[in-house]
């Protein structure tokens, strides 16, 4: 009888390495599709365990903070700077209506998960972190206030970066919501379901705008940098002119005769970028607008179902002005099809202002412990040189008109040079709708910031009289 | 070094484990190292000493490393179960003062295994009574679709436990008389070798059993134990693999009919085959704790999250694994010490079973050894259908893990198992010293 007892003891070898084998199976080689399976919810269980990590302004204001729960738990808090940061910070109510905005970017951090604490050693020892790491962010708390105040209640955005690293300094949306009420998930559905006003939508990121005039620093950039057209190249100003079939005028019917292009800034004459864009053909302003961030998301540190890629559009559809023939004189000057956030004018501008180079847009600056230590500092990333230095100056100095002596004025500061650029993009023609637009930075030799500021179906009005203003007392504040 | 000095020996990793899991659990809960760890050490260790002290008298030549692989598989589930909850735990310690007392009482009791031959009919009936039991209005009890537990008064238990080992020991028993007829009458039948019509009978009231307990008692797990420890027995018995073949198809084609025709049993099979659909996990009993089960360990990775640190209910206490202490043991035990913890654990359970056929080896006569073939079996068996539930290998259903499982039934019924073996071991050792 021993043959068959030592078989039948090698069946029971093959069973039990079966259960090896079904063991493997769940916790290393299915392990992940197990994580990710949306009725698995261990993960945000034991995140209410852990002390989130607070999310501050540059200057160190808790914006974001947790605060002890019931039993093991922690909850999160929002003080009353929060409403003026609503969009950027987002909201984190993981058993309620989830998370949003940085809380769900940097959730990792925010939660103490980091690839380099994933050492071998804190494997064997087992457990996860319970605190958080901290997310400084460059917002300047004083100048989004500003922004704020001075949007007063009118649809809007303004968004402001730091040139040669790309770092947010205010990133306003109007209106806002106070993250501390959304724990209530009736008021999120009632501010979802708004979509007159549509206040969780941050209009910074997640709005495309016909840009208008202010795109004609873009047209302007791709006439000089491709070496067709100088500052000082002259074109027929006159008014109507006919583009795709339809007449084209400038503002206020006004005909110019020959105008510099630097005139033709400085008075935003449609025509004249009108024929420019035509003249440059769809390549090359495909190639521009490319190269400056168009046609794709940008990228901010910011959730992608929040990002809205600006570009030219035909029937709801991303479509290349190379891809289909559109009319390019209108989209030189920033109608036709064309939508942009105003978060891509203030990178258009930025680029600008860093002589030339795109920087990826950044919210977070540096990831920090409990104790203020730095855990991981987010470098300033270039995206590409966009234009040549000698083209960013030129067209600096052409800029620096448009607020001395052209549409721009309103934004003129006190012993500061700005260069800017207006834009009033027709919304509504029949009821006088407008989209307002200024672009700006300053100082225009040094530049510190870059500005985007755009009023929303504004009724009457150009942007040289109400988003100029605005864009001056945000740059007041940020150069303080 | 004699068997019982090995024995003793092989206890000191066993007591060591023990206050070591307790300390790192208090350290989990406490940020501190109670002196209650060194104290359950030591009366865990007092135990084991108590035994090894009556082993030592009474079954001087019996294998030396059965006990202590019992002793860390118990003193790891009391670990497991202290850290799921304390009171179990202290429920549970009590529990295995019965179990080694039942242990004490069969080894001096019985004396003899071979004793149990003059009983076989009245210990059938009593299996088989005991598995009927939970059936029996008033008494029986249903938890998680399954006839498996009887109430009376305070106590509850679950009757199969004992219910195997009676049912292994008629098996033997009748196998032992029969096995030589088996063989002899066998004839080939287009190529298949058929056991006699004769005997045909009782085999085939075995497999009825087994296809009772899967309808009438719910339970497939249960089924496949008996059935296959009946089939490994008559295998052994007749060393005739056709035999075991049959019966195999015989219970894959049953199992087959009624997946397909019985209610409960179809849905046992669909939650097994997609424990993620939205309707089968949010059914009452339907796959929720199996796809918990999967998520836990899918926690536990190569290492584990420590001991004490696997999330068993959410923060506002509702229970996220279900029954952690007794059917999904395994699950938390995989999450906490992670595959390699876990595959240790089988290691040890597979040393059990290869001592247990190893003491059928040096058995000399066929009751012995087919007893402890068969005990063996379906020890090792209950192993594979709980892991295999709980790792979704097989449908899950609720037999316990042997030692490690909260449950008195369990812990005393195995106590006994391990004794009977250690009885045969003694025998066939001792003679096997004498022959030298």
């Amino acid at each position: 009888m021993n043959a068959p007892i030592i078989r039948l003891f090698v069946v029971f070898m093959v069973l039990f390495a079966g259960l090896v084998g079904a063991t493997s199976w769940w916790t290393v080689l299915a392990a992940d599709s197990a994580r990710d399976n949306p009725k698995n919810q261990r993960d945000l269980f034991k995140s209410l365990e852990v002390r989130r990590g607070a999310i501050t302004s540059a200057g160190g204001t808790e914006l974001a903070r947790s605060v002890e729960g019931p039993g093991d738990t922690f909850e999160r808090e929002y003080g009353p700077e929060a409403e003026a940061v609503s969009h950027i910070l987002g909201y984190y109510y993981p058993l309620g209506i989830g998370d949003a905005g940085t809380e769900r970017f940097r959730a990792d951090e925010l939660s103490g998960e980091s690839d380099d604490l994933d050492t071998l050693f804190e494997q064997i020892a087992g457990g996860t972190a319970d605190v958080g790491y901290d997310v400084r962010t460059s917002l300047d708390l004083d100048a989004q206030r500003v922004a704020i105040q001075q949007l007063a209640g009118r649809k809007g955005s303004v968004v402001a970066l730091e040139p040669d690293t790309g770092r947010v300094q205010v990133m306003a949306s109007v209106p806002g919501y106070d993250p501390a009420t959304l724990e209530d998930e009736d008021v999120f559905t009632d501010l979802s379901s708004d979509e007159e006003n549509s206040p969780l939508i941050n209009r910074a990121t997640q709005s495309g705008y016909p840009p208008g005039s202010t795109f004609k620093v873009l047209t302007a950039a791709a006439a000089l940098d491709s070496g067709r057209f100088t500052p000082d190249s002259a074109l027929d100003g006159s008014s109507p002119q006919t583009f795709s079939a339809t007449p084209l005028s400038n503002f206020g019917g006004q005909s110019f005769g020959s105008v510099s292009l630097t005139q033709a800034l400085t008075q935003s004459v449609n025509t004249v970028w009108a024929e420019v864009g035509v003249q440059l053909g769809e390549e090359t302003m495909t190639e521009y607008m490319e190269d400056f961030g168009l046609f794709e998301q940008p990228p901010l540190d910011y959730p992608d179902t929040q990002l809205f890629t600006s570009g030219t559009y035909l029937d709801n559809e991303l479509v290349k002005p190379t891809e289909q023939g559109q009319d390019l004189g209108r989209i030189a000057i920033g109608q036709a099809g064309l939508l942009v956030t105003p978060l891509q004018m203030a990178m258009i501008t930025g680029t600008v202002a860093n002589d030339g180079v795109l920087m990826e847009p950044r919210i977070a600056r540096e990831i920090t412990d409990r104790d203020g230590r730095t855990v991981d500092e987010v470098e300033p990333e270039r995206v590409r040189r966009v234009m040549s230095e000698e083209s960013a100056n030129q067209l600096t100095a052409m800029m620096r008109e448009v607020v001395q002596s052209g549409s721009g004025v309103a934004a003129a500061l006190e012993g500061t040079n700005v260069a800017g650029k207006t834009g009033t993009a027709e919304i509504d023609i029949a009821n006088n709708i407008n989209q307002l637009w200024f672009v700006a930075f300053a100082p225009a030799d040094d530049p510190e910031t870059a500005i985007a500021v755009t009023v929303e179906r504004a009724v009457g009005g150009q942007g040289g009289q109400v988003a100029a203003p605005i864009a001056r007392a945000v740059l007041e504040s940020l150069l303080d | 070094m004699t068997e019982r000095n090995r024995e003793l020996f092989a206890l000191i990793p066993a007591s060591l484990l023990v206050t070591a899991g307790f300390t790192a659990v208090f350290i989990q809960r406490d940020d501190a190292v109670s002196d209650v760890s060194l104290v359950y050490g030591a009366v865990f260790l007092a135990l084991c000493l108590a035994v090894h002290i009556v082993l030592r008298f009474k079954l001087p030549n019996a294998d030396p490393y059965l006990f202590p692989l019992v002793a860390v598989l118990a003193c790891f589930g009391l670990v497991v179960i202290y850290r799921i909850d304390e009171d179990l735990a202290r429920e549970q310690a009590q529990w295995f003062v019965v179990g080694l007392a039942a242990f004490a009482a069969t080894v001096v009791g019985l004396g003899d295994h071979r004793r149990l031959e003059r009983y076989r009919y009245v210990i059938a009936l009593t299996g088989i009574v005991l598995l009927v039991l939970p059936r029996v209005p008033g008494i029986g009890q249903q938890v998680n679709g399954a006839y498996l537990g009887v109430q009376l008064g305070p106590v509850s238990f679950q009757p199969s436990e004992l219910a195997k080992i009676a049912i292994v020991v008629f098996l033997a028993s009748y196998l032992r008389d029969t096995r030589q007829m088996l063989v002899q009458g066998a004839r080939r039948i287009g190529g298949v070798t058929l056991p006699p019509i004769k005997h045909l009978g009782p085999l085939l009231m075995v497999w009825g059993l087994a296809m009772l307990l899967l309808v009438f008692i719910r339970d497939l797990g249960s089924s496949l134990m008996f059935f296959g420890g009946f089939l490994a027995l008559i295998y052994v018995a007749t060393n005739r693999l056709s035999f075991a073949a049959i019966g195999l198809a015989l219970f894959a084609g049953g199992t087959w009919f009624f997946a397909s025709t019985v209610g409960h049993v179809q849905d046992r099979v669909a939650t097994w085959r997609d424990p993620f659909d939205d309707r089968l996990y949010d059914q009452a009993g339907g796959s929720f704790q199996i796809a918990q089960s999967i998520f836990a360990q899918a926690d536990g990775g190569l290492f584990g999250e420590g001991f004490g640190q696997s999330l068993l209910t959410t923060p506002d206490g509702t229970v996220l694994l279900p029954v952690a202490e007794t059917d999904l043991i395994y699950a938390v035990i995989t999450s906490e010490v992670g595959l390699f913890g876990a595959v240790a654990l089988l290691c040890i359970y597979l040393l059990f079973v290869e001592r247990g056929f190893k003491t059928a080896l040096l058995a000399t006569d066929s009751f012995s050894k087919l007893l402890a073939t068969g005990l063996t079996a379906v020890f090792g068996l209950q192993v594979f259908v709980i892991v295999g539930g709980v790792t979704k290998l097989i449908p899950l259903t609720g037999v316990t893990l042997p030692f490690i499982s909260y449950g008195g039934s369990s812990i005393v019924a195995n106590f006994i198992l391990l004794a009977l073996l250690l009885l045969i071991s003694e025998r066939a050792r001792a003679e096997a010293k004498g022959a030298r």
